[in-house]
């Protein structure tokens, strides 16, 4: 199985460690519940080396990305600049989805998930055939996420004055390099706060300085819980390449506009923009007793669809899932709870906002 | 892992049962199997007067992870059930082989407890399971 640099710090902070993706990954150090609740009103640190960085170099680099991926990174005009979008197959299949940041106009750098490692830079390798591109997979680097209202000022006060103002400046969704740190204003888990880019060889260094400023590590048990919370999708359970965009509430990353721009699955978007989409990803909460989970079958007025995400949410108490439904759902939907059939409310997500019930999911 | 109390029997699907001084026997789930499930968010009772055959799933227990069926460790009518689990399942999580007791039962063949596991045949089967 695979190892991240902190491998060793999480078996010492007593970390559960699951099999993740063949990936060696902390579970929880204890409680699950107790480090989503923890990132919800301070700063939980989360190791997330598994994902992988991956640098686009060359001339020509913009172009390239504009027809990689669904989303327009000519919207990128700042350097350090970030975008969430979709890398899409011919049919509009979502391969993955990851963040974008722009770094020049000759160097782009991608965060991809572990699940999809391999079939992404295969993927990608093909689609620059030709173009002279040098694109690295950055194996020397880790990625930790701080998240949390605390995440700010607790890593502000770790940076000399220069670094701080750096760091003090980013608006969400944007990066700096700081010294040998990468520090971008993005995460997971719908609170403030930085995933952090550096050194493989410097991870557990900042790992203890940032825990000894406060932040408690949390897993990825804990990061399941609080992105579902946040409305943000997972790939291989919420879209995977029979799933389009369209249909699994992306559409706000699709840039259709300008028309001219050809990117991969254009075409097969366009198809389903006019005809309409047969099914619709939905946000649907369990009012009564009983944990929503992936693959359980939920069934409206249009048909049958299936759970994708389901959880319990610490935050709200009960339970919370998405749905893969028919797009003529309608509002009278019922999950097979093992055998009996419950009533779920249809809401709009994110389910978490500011730490609380975001509008309109208290019932 | 916190000690595994030696007047307990247990089933290998991780159930405990203890044989009370009124001869009604408690259940629960072991230290282990709630490390395993992580925090519970759930437990579904039993209903006081019901009847079960050794063997069948008689509660549920839902951790934010998995939900998992209670089995009847024996026999039995179901005498008591611990109310406080429905407003703080995490009791269990907190001392599974104490306060976390889930119900218990009015045994309709007291021997049947012989056939469970005694406390050194579980600790090797967790051994064998690592």
């Amino acid at each position: 199985m695979r190892q991240t640099a902190l491998n060793a710090a999480h078996r010492a902070a007593g970390a559960r460690m699951v099999d993740f993706g063949g990936w060696d990954m902390p579970l929880h150090y204890g409680s699950q519940v107790d480090e989503h609740h923890w990132v919800r009103q301070h700063a939980g640190l989360f190791d997330v080396s598994h994902m992988c960085v991956v640098d686009l170099q060359g001339e020509g680099c913009a172009d390239f990305m504009r027809r990689l991926v669904a989303n327009d990174v000519a919207k990128l005009k700042q350097s350090g600049k970030a975008l969430y979008t979709c890398m899409l197959n011919h049919s509009g299949g979502v391969i993955d989805d990851l963040i974008v940041y722009y770094i020049d106009p000759s160097h782009y750098r991608i965060v991809v998930n572990a699940g999809t490692r391999d079939k992404d830079l295969a993927w990608i390798a093909e689609q620059a055939e030709g173009s002279g591109l040098q694109i690295s997979e950055r194996d020397d680097l880790s990625m930790v996420a701080l998240q949390g209202p605390e995440a700010r000022a607790l890593l502000l006060g770790l940076l000399d004055d220069e670094d701080r103002a750096s760091v003090e400046a980013l608006t969400r969704f944007s990066a700096a390099q700081v010294g040998e740190l990468f520090v971008a204003r993005t995460g997971y888990t719908g609170e403030d706060g930085f995933e952090i880019v550096l050194p493989s060889a410097q991870v557990e260094h900042w790992w203890d300085r940032l825990l000894g400023a406060g932040a408690k590590p949390a897993g990825l048990g804990a990061r399941d819980t609080l992105r579902l919370e946040a409305g943000m999708n997972l790939y291989g359970q919420d879209m995977d390449e029979s799933v389009s965009p369209l249909e699994c509430a992306l559409a706000w990353t699709v840039a259709f506009d300008p028309p001219e721009r050809d990117f991969i699955g254009r075409g097969a978007l366009e198809q389903q923009r006019s005809q309409g989409v047969a099914r619709r990803l939905v946000a649907l909460v369990l009012d009564q007793r009983g944990v929503l989970r992936h693959g359980q079958t939920v069934r409206s007025a249009a048909g049958e669809g299936v759970i994708t995400s389901g959880s319990f949410s610490p935050t709200l108490g009960k339970s919370i899932a998405f749905a893969l439904l028919p797009a003529e759902h309608g509002e009278s939907l019922e999950v097979d709870m093992r055998g009996r059939w419950l009533p779920l409310r249809l809401v709009k997500a994110p389910f978490v906002k500011a730490g609380k019930a975001a509008p309109g999911i208290d019932p | 892992m916190s000690e595994i109390p030696g007047d307990l029997r247990f089933l290998k699907s991780h159930e405990w049962a203890r044989v009370e001084d009124d001869g009604s026997v408690r259940v629960g789930i072991s230290a282990h199997a709630q490390s395993q499930l992580g925090d519970l968010v759930y437990v579904e009772l039993p209903e006081v007067g019901a009847e079960f055959d050794s063997g069948s799933a008689c509660a549920v227990v839902e951790s934010v992870k998995a939900a998992s069926d209670i089995y009847a460790p024996i026999g039995g009518r179901v005498l008591a059930v611990n109310d406080a689990l429905s407003d703080r399942p995490e009791i269990i999580n907190e001392d599974a082989f104490g306060e976390g007791w889930i119900f218990t039962l009015a045994p309709s063949n007291p021997d049947e407890i012989a056939a469970m596991l005694d406390a050194d045949a579980y600790a090797q089967l967790l051994k064998d399971e690592d």
